[in-house]
């Protein structure tokens, strides 16, 4: 299957019906009115795009309504325009570091797939012929380091690990040293899972990137959040509180193969301008897609050959 | 932006208050006002428009039209309407068969594992013979983490690894438990869409072979309009006994609980606020409609208090102030203990009003000023933080340069110190004063 069209299988349902949502709205009631206005308001804010882009759109399509008339299928290319507007055009891919190893720091909230994403990662860059590294700095939870080795065995990808409750930043410390030794062109930093709430914690991480930045200068190269599609409007705190603490270069949004539509990501690109790199659509090694924001914008809204 | 419903509400009621009269337009801006605080707070949309149904039948009535601040009238029935729909009577677990058999089911990363571990704890505490069974057959290392989390507690848990017949190993784990008379069996299974028909339909077959008394729906309390689909397709599927929220220790606003309730009726039982093993509670339909509000959490902040200061320290603390014996060293462990609650922006925050009483305060200048506090009295040898009169001006140099402040910083800090110290004195005093007046007063008027 080629990449679009994974892509686009992943979304299909998410897209399906959304599609269908505003098909039906659009077809039944083609003027604007207070009423189908309304049912596009809850179509759009049932795929968790929140009230200030929701509102937005809505304008978009008001505005669009009063100079050029009523034609069924605008609605459909007011909504992809606005979308699109707000995700960045630019296709972003992973940094690539001209010496050394390239780190990226995987960080997030707890049960986003933060572990499956780094091994996700890892599998990319190998697909590429490039080598990676995979260091579990999560101390904390039971079996975090058991589930990333069992990966790296999968993978074939060397794993650097220490023991429960070590101090995750010694670890790094180490995988830094080792991804050196080893010449490899990335490594990446799968890091225990914490509320953005949690001060102590978000210093924790902090400190980490601390100690590997005095070792490689530049490192991390990459500190990409790891959102859950799933997640309502507290995703934007997340991202927020996150940036805050560790300056994030991206985001990765995860588990969007189900019926989820992800819209958070865009009221969050609006205010952070936070680049989506990734997008995670299943459990297996190449579930993981780069981003491409007209693709999503497009399948989002995209009108189906019935 | 929505912090503060109740004083968004108070605003749009303000012109009112001299008419003494509520039409039904102005409830209905108010309301406007609540729908978008509850889809704020990821509330689904179809159940945030029948709750205001429900709240502007009853708010247009002369409850409010004759109370002094309608406002306020108006948010207490959102209030009393939100703990209402989200309450429960009976939220208790059913285990009176032996054995009984939970489920826990739900998404990928909502916290199944975790809550797993944490239900069995409660379990045993209440006198019975839990066994973690681990049915996640699909998660690299799922049945590590269940095991660890077991013998953490200090509880059987039953892991067969390489199995991937999830039906045989819920056949072997009933024996298990019969051989070793283990009378409460938690499967915690793997994380799968509600979309994923044959991951649902392994749910449903393993549900009717172990018969469970109870499934549990474990929900991220962040989740967003798809709480709904979530619960429905779980709930059509397994029929579920209630449910579990998650990640309740951070700042989602939780609006998923109130979905969840609202399209399947089944109780919310149990809440998850932590990552250690004892952070699981029965859930509060009361601070959670607060939370959903926005209307700040003053019991939060008590309880986060109360998790940061020791009690036996405090009342050693409080004693030292009212004899006037606080020293820089007590200090220096108040200062710290203040620390222990987190940065002071997410304490205000807590307070009611608090973040529009934030708005454009620079609150990082005060903890900065704290910080240079404690590293002056670290600074201090002993013996100089018990009677500070022996600081000369070359000690007082030394612990400048040793802590990076100029003397005079040292000296205003040193002077804050005095006075505070004398008032606590005189606060000591007063009380005592006080406590005997109180005390003679009623004496007094029974002599007459």
């Amino acid at each position: 299957m080629g990449l679009f069209a994974k892509f686009k299988a992943g979304l299909a349902r998410t897209h399906d019906r959304l599609t269908h949502e505003i098909k039906r709205i659009v077809t039944r009631s083609p003027k604007l009115t207070a009423e189908s206005l309304e049912e596009l308001e809850a179509a759009l804010i049932a795929a968790d795009l929140g009230m200030a882009v929701t509102q937005q759109i809505l304008d978009a399509v008001k505005r669009a309504y009063e100079s050029q008339g009523t034609t069924g299928h605008e609605v459909f290319a007011i909504a992809r325009t606005e979308v699109e507007k707000n995700l960045s055009s630019n296709r972003a891919a992973l940094v690539q570091v001209a010496s050394g190893p390239c780190v990226v720091s995987i960080v997030g909230v707890n049960g986003t797939g933060k572990t499956t994403t780094s091994a996700k990662l890892a599998h990319l860059v190998q697909s590429r012929g490039q080598t990676a590294l995979l260091a579990a700095c999560d101390t904390f939870r039971a079996a975090a380091i058991e589930q990333l080795k069992l990966w790296g065995a999968r993978l074939k990808v060397e794993v650097i690990a220490g023991a429960y409750g070590a101090d995750p930043a010694a670890v790094a410390h180490d995988a830094v040293t080792a991804a050196q030794a080893r010449k490899a062109n990335y490594l990446f930093i799968d890091t225990a899972g914490r509320l953005h709430t949690k001060h102590n914690l978000m210093q924790e991480l902090h400190k980490l990137h601390r100690v590997i930045g005095r070792q490689l200068p530049g490192a991390p190269h990459e500190v990409l959040l790891v959102l859950d599609g799933s997640t309502g409007m507290n995703a934007l705190n997340q991202a927020r509180e996150f940036n805050k603490a560790v300056p994030l270069t991206g985001l990765i949004v995860t588990k969007l193969d189900g019926t989820s539509k992800g819209g958070m990501v865009v009221a969050i690109q609006k205010e952070l301008g936070l680049p989506i790199k990734f997008i995670g659509l299943g459990e297996q090694p190449d579930d993981l897609q780069p981003f491409d924001a007209k693709q999503f914008a497009h399948a989002l809204f995209e009108v189906q050959p019935a | 932006m929505f912090d503060s419903l109740s004083g968004k509400l108070q605003n749009t009621f303000r012109n009112l208050r001299g008419l003494g009269k509520i039409s039904e337009t102005n409830v209905s801006d108010a309301l406007r006002d609540v729908r978008m605080a509850l889809l704020e707070a990821d509330v689904n949309f179809k159940v945030a428009r029948d709750f205001i149904e429900r709240v502007k039948a009853k708010s247009i009535g002369a409850e409010v039209v004759q109370s002094i601040q309608p406002g306020q009238q108006i948010v207490k029935i959102i209030h009393d309407e939100l703990v209402e729909l989200l309450g429960s009577t009976n939220a208790a677990l059913n285990l009176v068969a032996n054995p009984s058999c939970i489920l826990m089911v739900g998404l990928h990363g909502s916290g199944k594992t975790t809550s797993s571990g944490k239900l069995a704890r409660l379990i045993q505490k209440q006198g019975r013979q839990p066994l973690l069974v681990a049915a996640d057959v699909y998660r690299p290392a799922a049945m590590d983490q269940l095991e660890t989390l077991g013998k953490q507690l200090d509880l059987p848990t039953f892991v067969k690894r390489g199995e991937k017949d999830v039906l045989r190993i819920a056949r072997e784990a009933l024996d298990f438990a019969k051989a070793n008379n283990r009378n409460t069996i938690i499967f915690d299974t793997a994380g799968r869409l509600q979309i994923d028909e044959p991951l649902v339909q392994e749910l449903v077959r393993l549900r009717d072979l172990v018969k469970p008394q109870e499934v549990l729906l474990v929900l991220d309390a962040a989740t967003g309009q798809e709480a709904v689909n979530v619960a429905t397709h779980f709930d059509q599927a397994l029929s579920i006994t209630g449910s579990i929220l998650t990640k309740l220790d951070g700042d989602a606003r939780g609006g998923a609980a109130l979905s969840m309730k609202a399209v399947t009726g089944k109780p919310i039982k149990f809440a998850g606020v932590g990552e250690k093993l004892d952070e699981f509670e029965p859930f509060h339909p009361e601070r959670m409609a607060t939370r959903i509000l926005g209307m700040g959490d003053v019991v939060s902040l008590v309880e986060k208090a109360a998790e940061a200061v020791d009690v036996e320290d405090a009342k050693r603390l409080e004693e030292k102030m009212r004899k006037g014996e606080f020293t820089l060293e007590d200090f220096l462990e108040q200062l710290r203990q203040m620390k222990k609650l987190g940065p002071l922006e997410s304490i205000v925050k807590m307070l009611p009003g608090g973040s529009e009483a934030l708005q454009g305060q620079d609150l990082s200048k005060q903890e900065k000023e704290f910080k240079h506090m404690e590293a002056m009295i670290c600074g201090m040898t002993p013996k100089e933080r018990k009677s500070p009169q022996i600081l000369n001006a070359k000690r007082r140099i030394r612990i400048a340069k040793g802590s990076g402040v100029s003397v005079t910083e040292l000296n205003t800090m040193l002077n804050k110190f005095a006075q505070m110290q004398q008032m606590m004195k005189k606060m000591g005093k007063f009380q005592k004063m006080m406590a005997r007046m109180g005390g003679g007063m009623p004496g007094m008027l029974r002599q007459k």
